[in-house]
C-alpha cells in the first residue's frame, strides 16, 4: 500500500499561489478582497493564509495603483553613478506628484525602489513590465507622452 | 588575454535563441554528459573545484554528492533571484544566453538523478521570465527537455516560478518556501535542502552562474577548468562593476584577478582622476575595502584574508568625494526594508541602525550614536535565523571601523563634512 506516500495534491495547488495571485492582480490592477477569496477557494487555502502570503511580497498590492507603475531605482550604485535623484525629481515635476503618490487621473503611480539589477546602466526605471536603462530626461518625456497617448 | 567562457556568446546577434546556441557549440556537453555515469559527472565537478557563484562559494561537487542516490523525488532549483545590490550578472546570463544555463541544469539534474527542476526568478525580471519560458519551450521541442532526453533514459521537466519582490528569497530555504507558495521566510537548517527541500523532497539549489559553468567543465574537462584562477578558487567569474568608474558593466575574468586590474584596466578607472575611497568587492553585504587594499586578488581566500568576501563578485567603486555615512545609510535602509521579519534581531535591529544613520546624515547625530551602532552590530551578528543578520552588519561595521572619523565629524559638526 502506498500509505507512506505523502498526499501532495494540496501542496501542488499551494505551489501555484504566487502565479494565481499574479493572474488575479492583473485583472484589477491590485488584489481585491474578492479576488483573494477566489484564489483561496481554487487552491484549497484559507483566505487569511493567502493574505498573509500576498502581503509578504512587495509586488502584490492590496491597494489600487495607477495604470502605469513607475519605479525608479535609488539603490547605492544608481545613486553613485548619478542621475537617480535627478530622474526622480524630473518625474515628480512632470507628473505633479510626489514619490508614493498617484496622479489624479489614475494613470501614473511613482515609487522609488532599491535595486533593479541595472547597476551598470543607470539611471534606470521600470514601467509596469518594461525596464528602461541609461535614460536621458528627453527619453523620459517621450515615454510619458507615449503612455499618455496609449 | 583571457578568453571569455560564460559571456562568449552574449555579444552575438540573437544570442538568446536556440539556433545561435546550437550553432556555437551548444548542447554538445549534454550529449557527452549523457554518455557518462552520474557518479563520473559528480567526480568531474568535484575535480574542477567549481564553487557556488551566488555568494557563499560552497563546492558544487560536494553539494551534488549530498543528494541521495536513486531517489525519484530529487529535484533541482535554479536560483535566479538576483537581488544583492550591485549585482546584475545572472540577469545578463539569463537574458543573453539562457540555453547555456539550461544545458547546465539538465547535466546537473542528470548527475543527481532529479526529474523535476524549477527556476525561481526574481519577479522584477520581466525579460528574464520571457527568455526562460521561450528557451525552455524551444529546448523541449528539440528534445533537450521532457521525456527520454536525446534518446536516453533520462527525463526532466523544467518549470518557471516567478518571485514577487523579496530579497530574502535569494536565501535557499526562503526560496523553497516561496516556491511552495508560502511567505519567503528562511527555514531552520538542518534539514538541509539536500535532505528535505521543496515539498520535503531532496533538493539541489544552485545559482545561475554556477550552472552556466557546468557544460564547459563537461566539454573541456576538470583540469582545464581548475587551471583557470587560483588553486582553491577555480574557473572564470563574471564580475559586475558599478559606481564611480568609466565603464560600468560585466567583466568575465579568472578568479584571482586583482581588484585594481578590474577597476583600472577593464572598467577604465575612476572619472576625473579622482582617488578611490572605498570599494564594496562582492555586493552590498560584503565588508568595505579601502584604497590600500586594491591589489587584493578577487578570489574567495584572498578576500577573506583581507577581511571581506567575494560574495557575488559585485564591485561597487566609491571615489574620494563619497560620503560614507550616506553609503551606510543607504545600505541600512535596504536591509531594513528587506528584513523578512521572522526574527527580532534583524527585524528591529535593522530599523534601529537605519534610523540612527538617517539621524547622523541629517545632522541630528547624538553623542553615543557610534557606540549604539556598534552595540546593534553585536546584537544582530550571529543572533539571527539566517545569514541576513551577518549580511547587514558586515558593511556597517566595516564602515564604522574604517571611516569612524567621518561618522564622528558628522555628529560633531551637525552636517556632512564633505558637503561644501
Amino acid at each position: 500500500m502506498a500509505g507512506t506516500e505523502p498526499d501532495r495534491s494540496r501542496d501542488d495547488k499551494r505551489s501555484m499561489l504566487l502565479t494565481a495571485l499574479y493572474v488575479a492582480q492583473a485583472q484589477h490592477g491590485h488584489l481585491t478582497h474578492q479576488a483573494v477569496q477566489r484564489v483561496a477557494e481554487r487552491l484549497d487555502m484559507d483566505v487569511t493564509e493567502v493574505f498573509q502570503t500576498a502581503t509578504f511580497y512587495s509586488m502584490f498590492r492590496t491597494e489600487p495603483v495607477g495604470r502605469y507603475l513607475i519605479q525608479v531605482c535609488e539603490g547605492l550604485s544608481c545613486h553613485l553613478a548619478g542621475g537617480a535623484e535627478k530622474l526622480l525629481e524630473h518625474l515628480q515635476k512632470r507628473l505633479h506628484i510626489k514619490v508614493g503618490e498617484t496622479t489624479r487621473d489614475g494613470l501614473f503611480t511613482l515609487e522609488s525602489v532599491q535595486c533593479l539589477a541595472a547597476c551598470g546602466s543607470s539611471p534606470a526605471m521600470r514601467v509596469n513590465d518594461t525596464l528602461y536603462e541609461n535614460l536621458t530626461m528627453d527619453q523620459v518625456d517621450d515615454i510619458l507622452d507615449e503612455l499618455r497617448g496609449a | 588575454m583571457f578568453e571569455p567562457v560564460l559571456l562568449k556568446r552574449t555579444g552575438l546577434p540573437r544570442s538568446e535563441t536556440i539556433g545561435v546556441y546550437v550553432e556555437n557549440g551548444g548542447y554538445q556537453a549534454l550529449r557527452k554528459a549523457l554518455e557518462c555515469s552520474p557518479a563520473e559527472l559528480i567526480d568531474l565537478v568535484k575535480r574542477s573545484k567549481l564553487r557556488g557563484r551566488g555568494g557563499a562559494g560552497f563546492p558544487a561537487g560536494l553539494k551534488w554528492g549530498f543528494m541521495p542516490q536513486g531517489n525519484a523525488d530529487n529535484c533541482l532549483c535554479v536560483n535566479t533571484d538576483e537581488g544583492e545590490p550591485g549585482t546584475f550578472k545572472d540577469r545578463v546570463l539569463v537574458e543573453k544566453d539562457p540555453h547555456q544555463v539550461i544545458e547546465g541544469v539538465i547535466i546537473a539534474a542528470y548527475a543527481v538523478g532529479a526529474q523535476r527542476a524549477y527556476v525561481y526568478i526574481r519577479g522584477e525580471f520581466f525579460l528574464g521570465v520571457k527568455r526562460w519560458i521561450k528557451a525552455i519551450a524551444d529546448a523541449h521541442e528539440h528534445g533537450y527537455l521532457g521525456r527520454n532526453i536525446l534518446g536516453s533514459d533520462f527525463s526532466l521537466d523544467l518549470t518557471v516560478h516567478r518571485g514577487a519582490g523579496a530579497y530574502i528569497c535569494g536565501e535557499e530555504t526562503a526560496m523553497i518556501n516561496s516556491l511552495e507558495g508560502r511567505r519567503g521566510e528562511p527555514r531552520l537548517k538542518p534539514p538541509y535542502p539536500a535532505q528535505a527541500g521543496y515539498q520535503g523532497r531532496p533538493t539541489l539549489v544552485h545559482n545561475v552562474e554556477t550552472l552556466a559553468n557546468v557544460p564547459h567543465i563537461v566539454l573541456r574537462g576538470a583540469e582545464w577548468f581548475a587551471s583557470i584562477g587560483t588553486e582553491k578558487s577555480t574557473g572564470p567569474k563574471v564580475f559586475c562593476v558599478s559606481g564611480h568608474v568609466f565603464r560600468r558593466g560585466t567583466y568575465e575574468l579568472p578568479l584571482g584577478t586583482p581588484l585594481r586590474e578590474i577597476i583600472e584596466e577593464h572598467a577604465g578607472g575612476v572619472p576625473g582622476g579622482r582617488r578611490i575611497k572605498a570599494v564594496i568587492p562582492g555586493g552590498a553585504s560584503t565588508p568595505l575595502l579601502t584604497e590600500d587594499q586594491l591589489d587584493v586578488p578577487m578570489d574567495f581566500e584572498s578576500l577573506a584574508a583581507a577581511g571581506s568576501a567575494l560574495g557575488t563578485g559585485a564591485i561597487v567603486v566609491m571615489d574620494e568625494r563619497t560620503c560614507m555615512v550616506d553609503v551606510a545609510r543607504r545600505t541600512a535602509r535596504f536591509f531594513a526594508h528587506e528584513s523578512c521579519g521572522k526574527c527580532a534581531p534583524c527585524r528591529l535591529g535593522s530599523v534601529a541602525a537605519w534610523r540612527i544613520l538617517e539621524g547622523i546624515e541629517a545632522g541630528e547625530g547624538q553623542e553615543g550614536d557610534i557606540e549604539r551602532l556598534y552595540a546593534l552590530c553585536d546584537g544582530i551578528a550571529g543572533h539571527t535565523f539566517c545569514p541576513m543578520g551577518d549580511a547587514q552588519v558586515a558593511p556597517l561595521r566595516s564602515a564604522l571601523d574604517r571611516f569612524g572619523d567621518e561618522f564622528r565629524a558628522h555628529i560633531a559638526m551637525g552636517r556632512c563634512p564633505n558637503a561644501a
